[in-house]
């Protein structure tokens, strides 16, 4: 999709609160229907006259329909957060790379997500529970601020119905709270992982990937079996207005998503 | 202790690789203990006295704050040490716990743990060493909590 | 470089050719543009006239320094490193991308683009500013954004390239092999000849468009003593760069040199005004800036000159990865001479020697470059005095 042509209009056909900063919206095309996006990739999203951030797809892919997972932290955001059904939104996209959840056939497939990082996970979940017999074992650990920040809270036992290990934290609770505390790092030692049969992906903050990763690492799982999902300030998707770049990568192009062999030495780099 | 609980004390990672000498000392003041879920296992400002070594379950280590009622701050699994602060130079528990799941661990008191260390500093150097990795564990786990990275940038704990 | 056969070489007089080339491109419908003093440096302009163009004009050029003056010849093209490049008319400033309006079916409907830019004629593109041009091509234009505003003014350029027959005190096209010859992607190319009793160019054609032009204005064959002269002139520009930079294996450098203590040198010195970013040809990086009137109906989508050296250049949530003015000269550097290759499959730097000449405070990539070389080199044979500290990481 060209920078010199509006995006395409998508009206917004559902709409769900997830928490009290967070909307999941459903998309339908009005005219133009955009390409399928793969788990992983995102799209550029546009609130008319506000402008357009990168907000990576969160459902499954079932054109012609889109599914956006976004959290209100600025005027754009917000705006796409207050979106209600029938309005229309800009889309152009999808960019980026794609998780490739299914080159880990036979594999144990980890996820693990830290707070909003769990949207840009649940494609390639809900991919894999598709096809659940191509993979050993599915985990899932996933890490919130609190309770109240979980996402897709609904969903989680639909997981576990579909033969998915889902290990919820959070990191601070509240009174109700009876589940686990703590970082989600905090999780890895109590499932049984083989280091040397695991596909894992990682999605969060980027702190929280790093140390998820070398977590990782130093229980057995291979650095090019470890995908991130890397961000970066991005404005055209296109690859040519500069701002994503980390290194020699063009997050909008070469990511966001990264194997963590590459992307090891790129996140200990200060402010690269 | 029977030969099949020795062999499953001997298993749990906080005493695994330790000479098997070393393991049957420490097996021989073990008690293999089930804790029902919701019992209480102390409060904070008790004297701590104990070892706890998690095999499966949940614990929940928590305080009470006047106001918030009981928080838990951290919950511990199986493969985890539940007390570490008879080593603090006051030994007091800082925070209570309680099992939140069903507890099945090895229990031992801090007082037979440090007798074994003073009789045995070979011994004691290797329990002292376990017990500092999981101190450096669990303070970088919360400092890392501290820095509430997944809140919303420019929101008053975003910074 | 090959010259072509002087049967194809034609001769241009100074007076009145350049002018009658000139009224040629204007009647072909092209605005000329070319250089033209202004503002105390020769920079780009529309002319309407080839009297407007420098004649007899240089520039003494040094680190932080830019100088008019006077030649002993009437040369119209002796000199280089002023403070536009070309870029400012196929990559604006400022862009409108589009302009749209809520439509009534639901969607936003774009309002008809403005009215298409007039064909450009550029008289006077040295050979390290046409690579320039050619880079941006790739990054900005037809290969990969065939529908893009680039494209459109690209296809419709008139490129007139100019041999290099005398080179600043700040050029380093040989070091990045982008000069002092043009070798492709020209429509006509000159080399001037300006000396005592002598003021002529040879013209090569290099397109179909080239030769238009050509046949428009009735030249005369080219002497042959004239084309090995015009080719001796450009072969003595190479030896007499201003300045050189060893441009084997920096990606590597760069890459290597992420932690460099040089960094910290130069951004004692430098000012983070991003002015190398503006007078650099190749550098490309803009801002996408979304707008909409009073009303909510009519929006707009805007592109602009962006900097890396802006801290709003890496902002994300919250504040800018970039913070420190060394990650922001680190990120320029790098990019231009190292990750430009893992990006783009080629060197970000053609040479020209701008960045040098209109840094206020004349840092020269050339001298940092053979820093980062010394730096490193002493770090591999172990004759840097650190020693190995705690600090250390493996």
């Amino acid at each position: 999709m060209t920078l010199s042509q509006p995006p395409a209009g998508y009206r917004v056909s559902g709409r769900v609160e997830e928490t009290r900063d967070t909307v999941t919206l459903t998309l339908e095309p009005v005219s133009v229907t955009l390409p399928s996006p793969r788990p992983g990739q995102f799209s550029m999203l546009y609130a008319f006259g506000v402008g357009e951030v990168p907000i990576s797809v969160s459902g499954p892919a079932r054109l012609p329909c889109l599914t956006h997972t976004i959290r209100a932290v600025g005027a754009v955001s917000r705006a796409l957060c207050a979106a209600v059904p029938g309005q229309i939104i800009g889309v152009r996209g999808p960019f980026g790379t794609s998780w490739d959840e299914a080159d880990a056939e036979a594999q144990d497939l980890l996820l693990v997500a830290g707070g909003i990082g769990l949207a840009p996970l649940r494609p390639a979940l809900l991919s894999a529970l598709a096809e659940r017999d191509r993979y050993r074992r599915v985990t899932v650990l996933i890490g919130a601020r609190s309770p109240s920040d979980l996402l897709y809270t609904s969903e989680l036992d639909q997981w576990r119905g579909g033969r998915a290990a889902v290990e919820v934290t959070v990191d601070r609770a509240g009174a109700g709270w009876h589940g686990d505390v703590g970082v989600v790092t905090q999780l890895i030692p109590r499932i049984e992982l083989a280091g040397d049969r695991t596909t894992a992906l990682i999605c969060g903050p980027e702190v929280m990937m790093r140390l998820t990763a070398q977590a990782l690492q130093a229980a057995g799982v291979a650095p090019d079996r470890i995908r991130v999902s890397l961000e970066r300030n991005m404005q055209c998707g296109v690859a040519e207005c500069g701002h994503c770049q980390l290194g020699p990568l063009l997050l909008c192009r070469d990511g966001p998503v990264v194997s963590y062999r590459t992307a090891a030495a790129l996140l200990a780099t200060r402010e690269l | 202790m029977t030969e099949a609980v020795l062999a499953d004390f001997a298993g749990h990672p906080f005493v695994r690789g330790l000479p098997a000498e070393h393991i049957a000392r420490l097996a021989a003041r073990a008690d293999r203990v089930e804790i029902q879920a919701g019992q209480r296992i102390f409060d904070e400002d008790a004297d701590a006295r104990g070892l706890w070594l998690i095999c499966s379950g949940r614990v929940a280590l928590d305080l009470q704050v006047p106001g918030r009622q009981r928080v838990v701050v951290e919950t511990l699994g199986p493969g985890d040490e539940l007390g570490l602060s008879w080593l603090a130079p006051i030994p007091r528990w800082q925070f209570g716990a309680a099992a939140q799941l069903d507890v099945i661990a090895y229990a031992l008191t801090s007082e037979s743990v440090l007798a074994l260390c003073e009789a045995d500093h070979e011994l004691g150097y290797q329990l002292a060493r376990r017990l500092l990795t999981t101190a450096i564990a669990r303070l970088h786990a919360a400092r890392i909590r501290i820095l509430d990275l997944y809140a919303a940038p420019g929101t008053e704990s975003g910074l | 470089m090959n010259s072509a056969a002087p049967g194809n070489a034609w001769r241009l007089p100074a007076v009145p050719g350049l002018d009658d080339l000139v009224r040629s491109l204007q009647s072909a419908g092209y605005q000329v543009i070319g250089p033209k003093i202004a503002g105390g440096a020769i920079g780009l302009g529309e002319i309407q006239s080839a009297d407007e163009l420098p004649f007899g004009w240089g520039a003494e050029l040094s680190p932080g320094g830019y100088r008019l003056r006077r030649r002993a010849d009437s040369a119209a093209f002796g000199h280089s490193a002023g403070p536009q490049s070309w870029k400012q008319f196929l990559h604006p400033p400022r862009e409108r991308l589009w302009s749209a309006r809520r439509s009534g079916a639901g969607g936003f409907t774009a309002e008809p683009a403005a009215a298409a830019d007039s064909p450009l004629a550029f008289l006077g593109v040295r050979p390290c500013d046409l690579r320039a041009v050619r880079m941006q091509d790739e990054i900005l234009g037809a290969p990969r954004h065939p529908e893009s505003g680039y494209a459109g003014r690209r296809a419709k350029v008139l490129l007139i390239a100019v041999n290099c027959t005398e080179p600043g005190e700040t050029c380093f096209c040989t070091s990045m092999g982008t000069g002092p010859r043009a070798d492709a992607g020209y429509d006509l190319l000159l080399t001037e000849l300006a000396g005592p009793g002598e003021h002529e160019f040879v013209v090569w054609p290099g397109s179909a468009a080239g030769e238009g032009i050509l046949a428009g204005l009735a030249l005369e064959p080219a002497a042959a003593t004239a084309v090995s002269r015009a080719d001796a002139a450009v072969d003595a520009a190479a030896g007499r760069m201003g300045r050189a930079m060893e441009a084997d294996g920096l990606r590597d450098l760069l890459a290597e040199s992420l932690d460099a203590a040089r960094w910290d040198d130069v951004a004692a010195r430098c000012l983070t005004c991003g002015n190398c970013t503006m007078a650099c040809p190749t550098c490309f990086c803009t801002t996408v800036e979304d707008s909409t009137d009073l009303a909510g109906d009519h929006a707009e989508r805007w592109q602009s000159w962006a900097s890396c050296f802006d801290l709003d250049f890496s902002y994300l949530h919250g504040g800018p990865v970039r913070s420190s003015g060394v990650s922001r000269y680190r990120q320029w550097l790098t990019h231009k001479l190292g990750t430009w290759h893992d990006q783009f499959g080629s060197s970000g730097c053609v040479g020209c020697g701008r960045c040098i000449v209109w840094c206020p405070v004349g840092i020269d990539i050339t001298e940092e470059v053979a820093a980062l070389r010394a730096e490193r080199d002493a770090i591999a044979t172990g004759d840097d005095n650190r020693g190995s500290r705690p600090g250390d990481g493996a």
